[in-house]
C-alpha cells in the first residue's frame, strides 16, 4: 500500500516512546525539600565518613549563594528544587553474586531496553555496573577487574572502601563552587560509579554503566569519578534510557575524569532519556557537568551520541594541563519535536604542544533547537598549542533550528586553530534516490543520517556503535516531510 | 511489460506530459531521444514514482498491475531502476554500504531473508569486475566527489547488482568518454534478456551504436511525436530535431 507522507507522519507520531515503561520496584524515598537536614540524612543513610559529610554540606552551603544559569540558548521552566526527593533506594538491599538474584523485575526491564544481563554477560569482556535509582544493584566481572588491581564500584562504596582515593581527587576538576549544578550534585549526589586503574595497567574490557531514572519526582544526581594512575588505560562506557513520564525529571551529574602522566581515557556516552512527547510534554532535563583533566602525555576522548532529553545542557570539556596532551570531543546531538540541547565542549590549553580535536554533529527535526557552544582556550603559557574544530549540522524539515557559536580565546600567538562549519539539509532528491533503489522513506533518513554521523559513530566501541545506530533511527522517527 | 496510456503529468499546474503512448515488450530495447527540455527526464520520474509529479490522466502499468497507487520503493521491488540523469551525493554513505540495504530491503519486501555476506561479496566482486570498476571506489561515500563519468558508470554497477526487469537509463552516456561508453554499454547489454526490457534515454545515437535498441522514439514537447527503428537514430543524427520539430508544427 502506499503511503503518502502526511500518512506516514500521522503513523509515526503515534508510536509510543519505545522504552515508556517503568519498573515497579518498592523503594524508600525521602521528603521532598532539600536542607541541610536532608544533605546529612543523604550522608547518613550512606554510612559516609565524616569528611564526606562536611564535604556535602559545604557543597551545599555554596548553592545556597548561586543562582540558575540563563546563558545556555533553550528555554524551560525552572525547576522547583524543593518538589525533589533527593534520596531514593531500592528496598532489596543485598548485593547479588549472580543474575539469578537479581529482582526478576528488573531483568524484565533490561531485557524490554534490549541490553539484558545475560547478553551483556555473553558479550565479550563487558562489566557492568547498573545505577538504578541511585544505588548499584549488580555488579559483575569484578573479580577479573580486581586480578589487575583496577577498582570499578559504586562511589558509595568507594568512599568506604577507598576514601583515599576519593579524598584525594572528587572535587579536584569539578569544584563544587564550579556551577549551580555541579554545587547542588556535590550536596545530594546518591551514588553513581568510581573507577581506578592503576599505573600501567590497561583496562583489559570496557567498562560499563547503564543509568536509569525510574522514581517519579526522583532528582537523580549521579557522581562519576574516574582515575587512570600513569601509564594506564580504560574505556568506559555510558548509557541510559529511561520511562516516560508526564512530569519533568532533573538529572544533575557530574563526571570527572583524571588521566596521569601517558595515561589514557575514553569515555562514551549513549544518552536516550525520555525527550517528552511530541507536543513537548514531560522529559529529562539534563543538566550535565563533564570534565577531564589531562597530565603530561595523557589523553582524554569524549564520545558522545545524545538523543534524549527535553532539555540538555552538557559540556563535556578537557583541561589540557600537561605538556603534549590530548584532548578529543566527539559528539552527535539529535533533537526532534520540542526537545533542546545546548552542547558543545571546552578544550582549554594550559600546556606546551596540547592538541585538541572537536567533531559535532548536529542533527535537527521537528520544532527542535540544536545549538552547538564550543570554547577553546589557549593559555599564554601554551606553546604550539593546536585545534581543529568542524561542526556539521543537518536539518529535516523548515521548523527546527541549529546554531553554533564557536568561542575561541588565544593567548599564545603561536596557536592554530582552524574552525569549519557546515549546515545541510536532508534533500527530497536524496530520499527520492533512496525510495528508487527499493529504500523506503524512514530507512532512507536513517542511512544519510548514519552517513551524515559515520565519524563519530566510527569512534565508539563496536557493540556501542549498534546501539546507538537503533536509537538515532528511534529518534528521528515522525520527522518525516 | 511496460504500457504506458494517455499519461498527462505536470509539476506545479505546469503540464509537462502531455499524452505520452508507449509499450514495452519483455526483451526490448527502446531508445527515446528528443532535444532538451521535452521531458523525457520526466517521463522517467513518473514512472518511478517520483511525487513532485502529478499525473493528471492516463496509466501506467507493469506486467499488467497500474502503478498509480504504488510509492517508488515499491516500484523498485517490483524491479522498475532508474539510472539517474544526476545522480545524488550521500556523504558518508559507502556504495557497498548502499547497495547492501537496497538488495536486502528489496529481498525483504519479497519476503527473503538479508543476502548472505558472503554471497554479497561475490555479486559485488563479479559486476565490479565486469564493469571494470576499481573496489577501492566503492568504499566511497556514494556520489561524493565522484566525477560525471564514475556517477554514470556507477549508476550502471547499481543496476547490475539489483538485476531489474526494467532499466530506465537516463542519459547514462553523457560524461562518459569512449572507452568507459563501451565498458557500460558491454554492461547494459548483459542484462539484455527475453525477461527484461531496457529504456535509453539519450540524446545522441552514438550509445545506440553500441547499445542497439529495437525501437527509437522521439518526444517533443510532452509528446512521442515520431517513432521507428534504429534508422530513426541515424536520420535524426542527420537532420538534427528542428527537423522534427518542423514536422510536428506542419
Ligand atoms: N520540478 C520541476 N519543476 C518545474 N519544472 C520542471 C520540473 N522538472 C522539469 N521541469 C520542466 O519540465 C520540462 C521537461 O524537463 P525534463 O523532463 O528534465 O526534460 P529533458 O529530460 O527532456 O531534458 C522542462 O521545461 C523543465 O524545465
Ligand atoms: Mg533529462
Amino acid at each position: 500500500m502506499a503511503y503518502t507522507e502526511e500518512e506516514l507522519k500521522k503513523e509515526l507520531e503515534t508510536k509510543e516512546y519505545e522504552y515508556g515503561f517503568y519498573t515497579d520496584i518498592e523503594s524508600d524515598t525521602f521528603p521532598k525539600g532539600l536542607s541541610e537536614d536532608i544533605v546529612i540524612a543523604i550522608s547518613q543513610k550512606k554510612q559516609e565518613p565524616e569528611w564526606m559529610t562536611e564535604w556535602r554540606l559545604e557543597a551545599f552551603r555554596i548553592w545556597k549563594e548561586m543562582e540558575e544559569p540563563e546563558w545556555a540558548n533553550v528555554k524551560y521552566e525552572k525547576p522547583n528544587f524543593q518538589e525533589i526527593s533527593y534520596y531514593s533506594a531500592p528496598n532489596k538491599k543485598p548485593k547479588y553474586n549472580s543474575l539469578d538474584e537479581v529482582d526478576p523485575e528488573l531483568l524484565d526491564t533490561f531485557k524490554r531496553l534490549g541490553i539484558s544481563l545475560d547478553e551483556q554477560k555473553k558479550l565479550a569482556g563487558v562489566a557492568v555496573d547498573i545505577v538504578m535509582d541511585s544505588v548499584s544493584v549488580a555488579t559483575t566481572f569484578k573479580k577479573t577487574l580486581a586480578e589487575k588491581g583496577i577498582i570499578f564500584c559504586s562511589i558509595s562504596e568507594a568512599i568506604k572502601e577507598h576514601p583515599e582515593l576519593v579524598k584525594k581527587y572528587i572535587g579536584t576538576v569539578v569544584p563544587r563552587k564550579d556551577n549551580f549544578y555541579a554545587a547542588l550534585n556535590s550536596a545530594v549526589f546518591s551514588d553513581g560509579s568510581f573507577c581506578y586503574i592503576p599505573k600501567g595497567v590497561r583496562c583489559p574490557m570496557e567498562l560499563s554503566t547503564y543509568f536509569r531514572i525510574n522514581q517519579a519526582g526522583t532528582g537523580q544526581f549521579e557522581r562519576t569519578l574516574v582515575i587512570a594512575d600513569e601509564g594506564s588505560y580504560v574505556s568506559y562506557l555510558e548509557g541510559c534510557t529511561a520511562p516516560s513520564r508526564d512530569e519533568n525529571q532533573l538529572h544533575a551529574a557530574v563526571v570527572e575524569l583524571i588521566a596521569l602522566d601517558d595515561a589514557e581515557i575514553k569515555y562514551s556516552t549513549v544518552q536516550n532519556w525520555f525527550p517528552g512527547d511530541k507536543d513537548g510534554n514531560g522529559g529529562v532535563f539534563n543538566f550535565v557537568t563533564k570534565r577531564g583533566i589531562c597530565e603530561t602525555n595523557a589523553k582524554i576522548s569524549w564520545t558522545q551520541v545524545e538523543t534524549g532529553s527535553a532539555v540538555t545542557w552538557k559540556y563535556p570539556s578537557c583541561v589540557l594541563k600537561g605538556d603534549n596532551s590530548i584532548g578529543e570531543f566527539y559528539s552527535i546531538a539529535v533533537t526532534n519535536n520540542f526537545q533542546q540541547a545546548d552542547t558543545g565542549t571546552k578544550m582549554i590549553h594550559l600546556g606546551k604542544n596540547t592538541k585538541s580535536t572537536i567533531i559535532s554533529k548536529g542533527i535537527s527535526a521537528g520544532q527542535s533547537q540544536n545549538s552547538y557552544r564550543g570554547l577553546v582556550q589557549v593559555n599564554s603559557r601554551a606553546e604550539n598549542a593546536r585545534n581543529f574544530s568542524q561542526c556539521d549540522s543537518l536539518l529535516m524539515g523548515n521548523k527546527c533550528g541549529a546554531h553554533t557559536f564557536p568561542y575561541i580565546e588565544a593567548k599564545n600567538k603561536s596557536a592554530q586553530i582552524e574552525h569549519e562549519a557546515t549546515t545541510s539539509k536532508i534533500g527530497e532528491d536524496q530520499i527520492f534516490y533512496c525510495n528508487q533503489r527499493g529504500i523506503d522513506t524512514e530507512k532512507a533518513i536513517a542511512l544519510i543520517v548514519n552517513g551524515f554521523s559515520k565519524e563519530v559513530l566510527n569512534k565508539l566501541p563496536m557493540e556501542f556503535a549498534v546501539e546507538a545506530q537503533k536509537l538515532l533511527e528511534i529518534s528521528l522517527e515522525g520527522s518525516v516531510g | 511489460m511496460l504500457e504506458i496510456k494517455n499519461l498527462h503529468a505536470s509539476v506545479e499546474d505546469k503540464e509537462i506530459l502531455k499524452g505520452i503512448n508507449l509499450q514495452v515488450n519483455p526483451g526490448e530495447v527502446h531508445a527515446i531521444m528528443g532535444p532538451n527540455g521535452s521531458g523525457k527526464s520526466t517521463l522517467a520520474s513518473v514512472i518511478a514514482g517520483k511525487e513532485e509529479f502529478e499525473v493528471k490522466k492516463g496509466s501506467i502499468a507493469l506486467e499488467g498491475e497500474d502503478l498509480e497507487e504504488l510509492a517508488p520503493e515499491e516500484r523498485a521491488h517490483k524491479g522498475i531502476f532508474l539510472s539517474f540523469q544526476y545522480p545524488v551525493e550521500i556523504p558518508g554513505v559507502s556504495v557497498t554500504n548502499f547497495m547492501r540495504t537496497a538488495i536486502n530491503e528489496s529481498r525483504k519486501a519479497r519476503g527473503l531473508e538479508d543476502m548472505p555476506a558472503n554471497q554479497m561479496l561475490k555479486l559485488i566482486r563479479e559486476k565490479s569486475e565486469m564493469l571494470e570498476i576499481d573496489r577501492k571506489f566503492l568504499s566511497r561515500s556514494l556520489n561524493e566527489g565522484f566525477s560525471g563519468g564514475e556517477k554514470k558508470r556507477n549508476e550502471i554497477f547499481q543496476m547490475a547488482m539489483m538485476e531489474p526487469k526494467l532499466a530506465i537509463l537516463d542519459e547514462t552516456d553523457s560524461g562518459l568518454d569512449i572507452d568507459a561508453l563501451r565498458i557500460v554499454a558491454n554492461g547494459v547489454n548483459k542484462l539484455r534478456g527475453k525477461e527484461n526490457a531496457i529504456i535509453v534515454i539519450t540524446h545522441y545515437q552514438r550509445l545506440l551504436e553500441y547499445i542497439v535498441p529495437d525501437f527509437v522514439h522521439v518526444l517533443h514537447d510532452g509528446k512521442i511525436v515520431k517513432s521507428g527503428t534504429k534508422e530513426l537514430a541515424l536520420e535524426l543524427e542527420d537532420k538534427g530535431y528542428d527537423w522534427i520539430k518542423q514536422e510536428t508544427v506542419v
